[in-house]
């Protein structure tokens, strides 16, 4: 069990770190490992996961040491962005960015987000499409930072052009990279130690929601419904990584040849399959329930709906990389403890 | 190729019976063949076991016997009329419009049919909250509605409602209808991947209530353009000819539009918008056979439901247990297929 879970006992060393360097801001840099990092390590790992942690790996995010922390130059995906003050007038044009700037306590500075960031519900919602986003559109709130997931049409090339700073996010796709981008977020917005907390919440949360699961889910199957026409998620895509430690076998693998991740299955496929568990992650677009997939031709014969082992995600949490990410984790696990129950 | 042999214009039995033969062996064959090997033994048996008065021990899982009934066999006889019934369609089109290029989808049944899929999609999301499924109706109304708008602006001009006329304003409805979905798919981009996959087409997830729902459209219209496939020959001379041979071109034009668009509309609410079949069907079976619609029709109709078959046979077989669209199955292997035929025979008389 524990080898499965390194990777995450490296980020909570990253954070600790992390802690370490914001409370001591003038001393170490970020990403020296010091013996101090284990004490301010807030969760229950036990010391042998910590051992394996000082080969911590190298932080994205580097922090000049400057009195308020800017300017801050991060080495964002799309190049190095400088922000040389505090942003103020923070335009989100990705729901995940818009989720983790909220999460962070940097909702204020935040003047527009784009019409599907929907979460939280104090977000100011405008217009701005994350689908094609326009560069006038995006000026015209007149940001000093803007968040994007997504590029279509040079929107980064645009905005810089004009002088706006950009960090362009794409989709994670592991859980690091998502803490990563978590990161420099604060990084970028003032609220360094802000995003290392969440960074550690969520690791120590995921960690205490997969420590409880017994040794037999290894033997639990499952399908993972992306959208009614069947398409799914393998164990290779951020969402797969995401369960991965439950060590659950993910019944599309065999079925993505082109290495794509996201296979459109055969329905006689998934009922022959007879996966241990349905997660449904398209019940706010398409109304999946338990109800309409019991209705399905043949899907009544399958032990999931049998028996009820139909988990009903919420798609908005499944399709991001945001703190959310854990609630979604904990509604897998307890369908998952639910299945022990009555194996038992 | 039609020229001095007269006799070629009759419907020949052994055409009707070897196309009859293909549509029987691919049917047979795609029950036979899925992701999930069934045996053939084990298939023959659960059908057998099927028949009134007879009960035997079939030997398969319940779960086997739900993939062979509620999945794989709606899935075959769907494809089968919907291949039937975009074939015959794409013949009756090219009949009344004297055009080559023709399919269902030329006056705005499939812009129309996309728009309504993607208001559908949008605006009312299904939920078990629905009586019934929103997006069959919506691509029925709108590829109805499409169609409607067009030949009341082709209507609308003054001078001379001709078949070309009318193809003008399809295109043109047609353009526009699609300008519009696209734009609802754009603003509303959390839906394009349900959007596209409609488009694409999919007899993935079709069961027995497809099948009912499109059948009695599918019978009515395919025996309506059969039945009247002899007039598709007299409008091939001409509006004016054919008006003195006792025909009234925009009336035959108008019936035979009806029942086309109907059926198209029905099949293309379940399926999605599979291209390519109402083009290609009917002049492989020119090719093959004769220019006569009246050998035309009823040999597309049974080499259309074949095609349609194989091309689903493909589409879940070839990259399995993960399924291919059919639309993208249609082009891949229609156009080389077509592109061989074309070659292979003397020519298209016309």
């Amino acid at each position: 069990m524990i080898r499965r879970f390194a990777p995450f006992v490296v980020v909570v060393a990253l954070f600790a770190t992390a802690c370490n360097s914001d409370g001591s801001r003038d001393s170490a840099p970020p990403d020296t490992p010091t013996t101090t990092s284990v004490e301010a390590e807030p969760t229950t790992t036990s010391a042998r996961e910590t051992t394996t942690a000082t080969s911590a790996r190298e932080t994205t995010t580097t922090t000049e040491p400057a009195e308020d922390g800017f300017p801050v130059t991060i080495n964002a995906p799309n190049g190095r962005v400088t922000i040389e003050r505090p942003p103020e007038r923070i335009v989100s044009i990705s729901p995940t960015s818009t989720e983790v700037l909220f999460a962070i306590g940097a909702g204020d500075q935040v003047a527009a987000v784009d019409s599907m960031s929907d979460f939280p519900e104090n977000a100011p919602v405008t217009e701005l499409s994350a689908f094609t986003p326009s560069v006038e559109a995006i000026a015209s709130f007149d940001p000093d930072l803007v968040f994007l997931s997504f590029d279509p049409s040079d929107i980064v090339a645009g905005l810089e052009a004009i002088g706006i700073a950009v960090i362009l996010h794409g989709t994670a796709l592991t859980m690091d990279d998502a803490y990563g981008q978590w990161e420099q977020v604060g990084t970028a917005t003032g609220h360094v130690s802000e995003a290392a907390a969440l960074v550690a919440t969520t690791t120590a949360d995921m960690l205490s929601a997969f420590d409880s699961l017994p040794e037999t889910s290894d033997s639990v199957t499952y399908y993972y419904e992306l959208g009614p026409t069947l398409y799914s998620a393998t164990s290779a895509t951020f969402i797969g990584g995401l369960l991965a430690p439950a060590g659950m076998e993910n019944i599309a693998d065999p079925a993505d040849t082109d290495g794509f991740g996201y296979p459109e299955l055969s329905a006689e496929y998934i009922i022959d399959a007879d996966p241990t568990l349905i997660l449904l992650a398209d019940t706010k677009c398409c109304g999946a329930s338990l109800d309409t997939v019991a209705q399905r031709p043949g899907w009544a014969s399958m032990t999931a709906v049998a028996n009820g082992n139909v988990v009903e995600l919420d798609d908005d949490i499944a399709s991001r990389w945001g703190p959310r990410v854990v609630d979604l984790v904990e509604d897998v696990v307890a369908a998952i403890l639910r299945l022990e129950l009555t194996n038992s | 190729m039609n020229t001095g042999r007269p006799a070629s214009t009759r419907l020949r039995w052994w055409w009707v019976g070897g196309s009859a033969l293909v549509l029987a062996v691919v049917v047979v064959g795609a029950v036979m063949v899925g992701p999930i090997a069934l045996s053939p033994a084990d298939i023959v048996r659960s059908v057998v076991d099927r028949l009134p008065f007879i009960g035997l021990d079939t030997g398969l899982s319940d779960r086997s016997e739900a993939i062979l009934w509620e999945i794989r066999m709606p899935r075959v006889v769907l494809a089968v009329l919907v291949g039937s019934m975009l074939s015959a369609a794409g013949a009756a089109y090219q009949g009344v419009f004297r055009n080559p290029l023709a399919d269902p989808y030329l006056l705005g049944a499939g812009a129309g049919a996309g728009l309504g899929a993607t208001v559908a999609i949008v605006y009312a999301p299904a939920t078990s909250g629905w009586i019934i499924d929103p997006l069959p109706v919506a691509a029925f109304g709108g590829a109805i509605g499409g169609v409607a708008l067009a030949y009341a602006l082709g209507y609308t001009v003054r001078r001379g409602r001709t078949a070309v006329t009318l193809i003008l304003a399809g295109v043109a409805v047609a353009a526009f209808l699609t300008a519009l979905q696209t734009f609802l798919q754009q603003r509303e981009s959390d839906t394009l991947r349900e959007v596209y996959g409609w488009i694409l087409g999919s007899l993935n997830t079709a069961g027995w209530g497809e099948v009912s729902l499109v059948a009695p459209y599918v019978v009515v219209c395919l025996s309506v353009v059969l039945v009247g496939r002899r007039l598709l020959d007299i409008l091939a001379v001409g509006d004016t000819e054919a008006g003195t041979l006792g025909v009234r071109p925009g009336r035959v034009r108008l019936i035979f539009v009806v029942f086309a668009t109907l059926g198209t509309a029905a099949v293309v609410s379940v399926s999605g918008l599979i291209g390519f079949v109402g083009i290609i069907v009917p002049h492989t079976v020119r090719l093959l056979t004769s220019a006569s619609y009246r050998v035309v029709v009823p040999i597309s109709i049974l080499l259309g439901g074949a095609f349609l078959v194989l091309a689903d046979i493909i589409a879940r077989v070839a990259v399995a247990p993960a399924e291919i669209p059919i639309g993208v199955v249609t082009a891949i292997i229609g156009a080389p297929f077509f592109a061989v035929v074309l070659r292979t025979s003397k020519g298209i008389t016309s």
